[in-house]
């Protein structure tokens, strides 16, 4: 495990953007193609989210995480032991082509940062949570399930005190389960699926029907539904409290409810990660049906950009084992754009990948008609803040759209809102949704911020111990 | 308020928040540690000086900034906690201290 | 369709919004054709320096002008364009470079300009109290400062368009011919013409000049900028150390933008820069020396605006030198955001009225005849 930017190979084959299930899975098979690959993860160690402290759990009873979660601890051993690289707290701050051909990557550990080449650049920095921005969401007591989740992983930490956990989608049942298994009450689920979802899944039901995610997912859910007070039919929530949350109030059928909380926590699905692509100038569409921005990818992963692919969750909502598939996928393409293997070769290779991957797809379209989120959950109102980083609220967002910000990069200049350290993480999307809801237009058309790198901050330090070059003193304006 | 779950076991250590001593788990991240510490917010905003805590704990939001020996503007959910480390609340616009 | 105007203004730019606004404030008609939308390129993502200080001497009398509509930019454009005048600042680092400064502030003296003011290592301590302890002084020019660059060009064009100004934006400029008496602007939403043209392309300006029969040797160059998180205030003025290639300006919401003068490289056709961050880590190191407070400043955005240099570091302004109705208003080597508004009055009269009293002569694009090489990109 590389700890120190010294340490780190001046150039390599292929530059892996994140350690999850995709990049694990890519960084074995680069390897076993003969590859030099390097896997750079901000976190501490391999597995990404979803497989988050998958070589040194905390918690010892195996049952209580489910065995999905286990399913990792093949794929992170595979890569860890194959001639791939991996740096832990490795910060990729910026992605950009060389003159010629290849890649220049800035990356930060510990404090100090470098720039590395690679002959092509994987993207495989995963998903995020969308946001859910309801009142109060940013006090403190508030968090997504995906953060306590982390926290449950990685560190054997539940939330003590009142708990309600409100949103929708797969990842809310998957948490209380584990929280059930562990001991934790929880005062109340708030499920705010809107009613109407069914009519638009029941097409894929069938397709569900015989998909992984069946049985998986109603055993969760039946065995939630038995111990928790389920609440549906949510049409708002609101978190309450001065210094921290102190309750939540929901509407249901028009009347308002509060139930007092230490914690709550929110989520209604995640999106993929995509200020890597996006800085580096790759085409993005708006995916209707997730309700979010993914990058134009081929079926070998490769972006509209030459040498950068894209697998797992940042190139679309499909699940962990659908990303090692993808990694495994875009790993083949890239060894054969690099000549280590031939088309054929290549093509014979990823058959086994792709069968695995199609039956990991199926049932996708059944969850993501079923746990589309609402309108009224995703396009907030008043005071309600949408950039969390700089605190500008919906009615600002709102009530600039007609002094030119016609879109969020617009928007940026108006109200610094996407100008904060997230980088519209946390903001983009619904900034966009907001500004499309005011002028009557689709999403599509009102565009997402134009990022740049660095894509996290650096610090003047990190940036000032870079190895001087001779190339540094040419050419300057005199402004 | 977090709480330990009874078997998850892992050698502590001892660090510091606002002065104050606290213990984590070695495989803590700092904001694991702060939230297992009972903190109820690890900063206040630039903007507003709204106090905020770690909210997705994995290194997208940016809420949970602290200092860590001295350095602001760390997010503490992408660092492993160490014996004897110095977190700080990190209050509105950093106080940019000086590098050594 | 063809859409006949006055005069067509190609570019969106401060400079080109400013002029289409004078000629409108003149009653004239004016069409303005922009490629992507005002304020796109450098006008819009400079550092926003409103500065009369160490300008070329050719371009003073025309900042000093400037100036003056700055300071009376919310009555000009119903805006005030985030314009604050916290002075400028260049610092001297050694005595032999306060010598330079010092002959330089007795020349424009001579030539009857005050804005510049020699001050000694106490005054510059007075006013950059965070400046390292070795700078014997430098030059002020109280009245300088600094304004939101993309708020401003938007300014522009929103009263311009109050006042009647056509203006079009994605529309690309494919070609131009003479037809008789008018001009022909071939687009990619049709043609335009009129009699008089404005080219004020910016980066691309040297086609323009080219197809109008005044090559120029323009080079497309991409000036970086950084910006920090936002860290408690301790800078007033906007400060220039010219030799050691650094900007800086801190922001009333405690942002501090890092410029000097490195370059990105610039794809003009693609609208794309790509950062040199071996040149901004040299930005860095100078920071970490000559200011020390900034040491744990976090960087939170590095960019790069398209824009246009001339060899000599001076703008083109002025009548072609071989084609009737055609005005040329570019190569603002970028130092021109200070200069829209007065450059954009100045532009309005002279195609108006044929001459203008300010001295515009050094600017004249003739100075370019003969020397042309393929530098253009």
């Amino acid at each position: 495990m590389i700890r120190d930017v010294e340490a780190l190979p001046a150039q390599v084959d292929l530059a892996i953007v994140g350690a999850g299930p995709a990049g694990l899975a890519a960084a074995a098979m680069a390897a076993s193609l003969g590859l030099s690959a390097l896997m750079l993860d901000e976190n501490p160690d391999v597995g990404g989210q979803i497989y988050r402290a998958i070589a040194a759990n905390p918690v010892k009873d195996r049952a209580l995480l489910g065995e999905d979660y286990w399913r990792g601890e093949a794929l992170a051993k595979e890569a860890v032991s194959s001639s791939a690289q991996h740096a832990a707290g490795a910060v990729v701050w910026s992605v950009s082509p060389l003159e010629t051909s290849g890649y220049e990557i800035g990356v930060s550990i510990a404090g100090r940062s470098r720039i590395i080449a690679a002959r092509e650049v994987m993207l495989a920095t995963g998903a995020l949570e969308r946001p859910f921005p309801i009142p109060g969401w940013t006090l403190p007591g508030v968090m997504s399930c995906g953060g306590a989740q982390t926290a449950l992983k990685a560190s054997g930490l539940v939330p003590g005190g009142r708990l309600v956990i409100a949103g929708c989608g797969p990842l809310l049942w998957l948490i209380a389960s584990q929280y059930l298994n562990a001991g934790v009450s929880i005062e109340a689920i708030l499920d705010t699926t809107p009613r109407t979802n069914w009519l638009s899944a029941l097409p894929h039901l069938p397709a569900f029907l015989i998909s992984p995610y069946l049985a998986k997912g109603l055993k969760l859910m039946l065995a939630v539904r038995q111990k928790v007070r389920v609440i549906a039919g949510i049409e708002a929530v609101r978190a309450e409290g001065t210094d921290k949350v102190e309750a939540v109030a929901y509407t249901k059928s028009g009347s308002e409810r509060r139930i007092a909380v230490d914690t709550l926590l929110l989520h209604q699905g995640v999106v993929p990660n995509i200020n890597l692509s996006n800085a580096i100038g790759c085409r993005h569409i708006w995916d209707d049906m997730q309700l979010t921005w993914k990058p134009e990818t081929d079926s070998w992963g490769a972006t509209s950009v030459a040498g950068i692919t894209v697998a797992g969750d940042g190139a679309g909502i499909a699940g962990a084992e659908a990303a090692a598939e993808r990694g495994r996928i875009a790993a083949l393409g890239v060894a054969q754009r690099l000549g280590k293997i031939d088309v054929p070769a290549r093509d014979r290779k990823a058959v086994a990948a792709r069968t695995a991957h199609a039956r990991f797809e199926r049932g996708r379209l059944f969850l993501d008609a079923m746990y589309r989120p609402a309108k009224v959950f995703r396009i907030p109102q008043g005071d309600t803040i949408v950039c969390r980083c700089e605190e500008v609220t919906a009615e600002r967002i709102r009530a600039t759209v007609p002094l030119g910000a016609t879109g969020p990069n617009q928007m940026k200049s108006f109200l610094r809102s996407g100008m904060g350290p997230c980088q519209g993480r946390l903001c983009g999307l619904t900034v966009a949704e907001l500004i499309a809801d005011v002028r009557g237009v689709p999403v599509r058309e009102v565009g997402y911020y134009r990022l740049r790198p660095p894509i996290k901050p650096i610090t003047l330090g990190e940036l000032a111990s870079m190895p001087k070059t001779e190339a540094s003193e040419k050419t300057v304006v005199r402004v | 308020m977090f709480r330990r779950l009874p078997d998850a076991t892992g050698d502590t250590v001892a660090f510091t928040i606002d002065g104050k001593r606290a213990q984590a788990y070695a495989s803590d991240t700092v904001a694991a540690a702060l939230l297992w510490a009972g903190v109820d917010h690890c900063r206040t905003t630039p903007v507003s000086g709204a106090k905020r805590a770690p909210y997705c704990m994995m290194g997208v939001c940016f809420e949970c900034l602290v200092t860590i020996d001295g350095v602001g503007n760390r997010q503490a959910c992408l660092i492993p906690v160490r014996d004897g480390m110095r977190v700080e609340t990190q209050r509105g616009a950093r106080a940019i201290a000086e590098e050594s | 369709m063809t859409e006949t105007a006055d005069v067509i203004v190609i570019g969106g730019g401060i400079h080109g919004c400013s002029t289409a606004l004078h000629l409108a404030m003149r009653g004239i008609r004016a069409t303005l054709l922009e490629k992507d939308y005002p304020g796109r390129h450098s006008s819009g993502v400079n550092a926003g320096g409103v500065r009369q200080l160490a300008r070329h001497i050719a371009e003073v009398p025309i900042s000093v002008f400037s100036m003056a509509l700055w300071e009376r930019i919310t009555e000009l454009v119903d805006d005030d364009c985030g314009f604050a005048s916290q002075g400028q600042v260049l610092v001297a680092e050694g005595n032999q470079e306060l010598d330079e400064f010092r002959k330089r502030v007795d020349e424009l003296k001579l030539h009857g300009f005050t804005h510049e003011e020699l001050i000694d290592r106490d005054e510059l301590k007075r006013l950059v109290p965070a400046v390292a302890d070795h700078c014997p002084g430098g030059i002020v020019s109280r009245r300088d400062g600094a304004a939101d660059p993309f708020r401003t060009t938007q300014a522009f064009r929103r009263k311009a368009v109050s006042l009647g100004v056509q203006v079009h934006e994605g529309v690309m400029v494919a070609g131009l011919r003479r037809k008789g008496a008018v001009w022909c602007v071939e687009t990619s939403a049709g043609t335009f013409e009129a009699p008089k043209i404005v080219n004020a392309a910016g980066a691309w300006a040297d086609r323009i000049a080219a197809a109008v029969g005044d090559p120029v040797p323009l080079e497309v160059v991409a000036p970086m900028l950084m910006i920090t998180g936002r860290v408690p205030h301790f800078i007033d003025p906007v400060v220039i150390l010219r030799s050691r290639k650094l900007s800086f300006k801190q922001f009333a919401n405690g942002t501090v933008m890092i410029g000097g003068g490195h370059l990105a490289r610039a794809y003009r056709d693609e609208n794309r820069s790509e950062i040199d961050w071996h040149k901004l880590a040299d930005s860095a190191k100078t920071v970490w020396e000559l200011f020390p407070v900034m040491r744990g400043a976090t960087i939170v955005r590095a960019w790069a605006g398209i824009e246009a240099r001339m060899p000599d570091d001076i703008p083109v302004i002025g009548p072609s030198a071989s084609s009737e109705g055609v005005y040329h208003q570019f190569g603002f080597s970028a130092h021109g955001f200070q200069l829209g508004p007065g450059v954009g009055g100045l532009m309005a009269e002279l195609v108006a009225t044929g001459a203008t009293n300010l001295p515009i002569a050094p600017f004249h694009i003739d100075r370019f005849a003969g020397s042309l090489d393929s530098r253009v990109s």
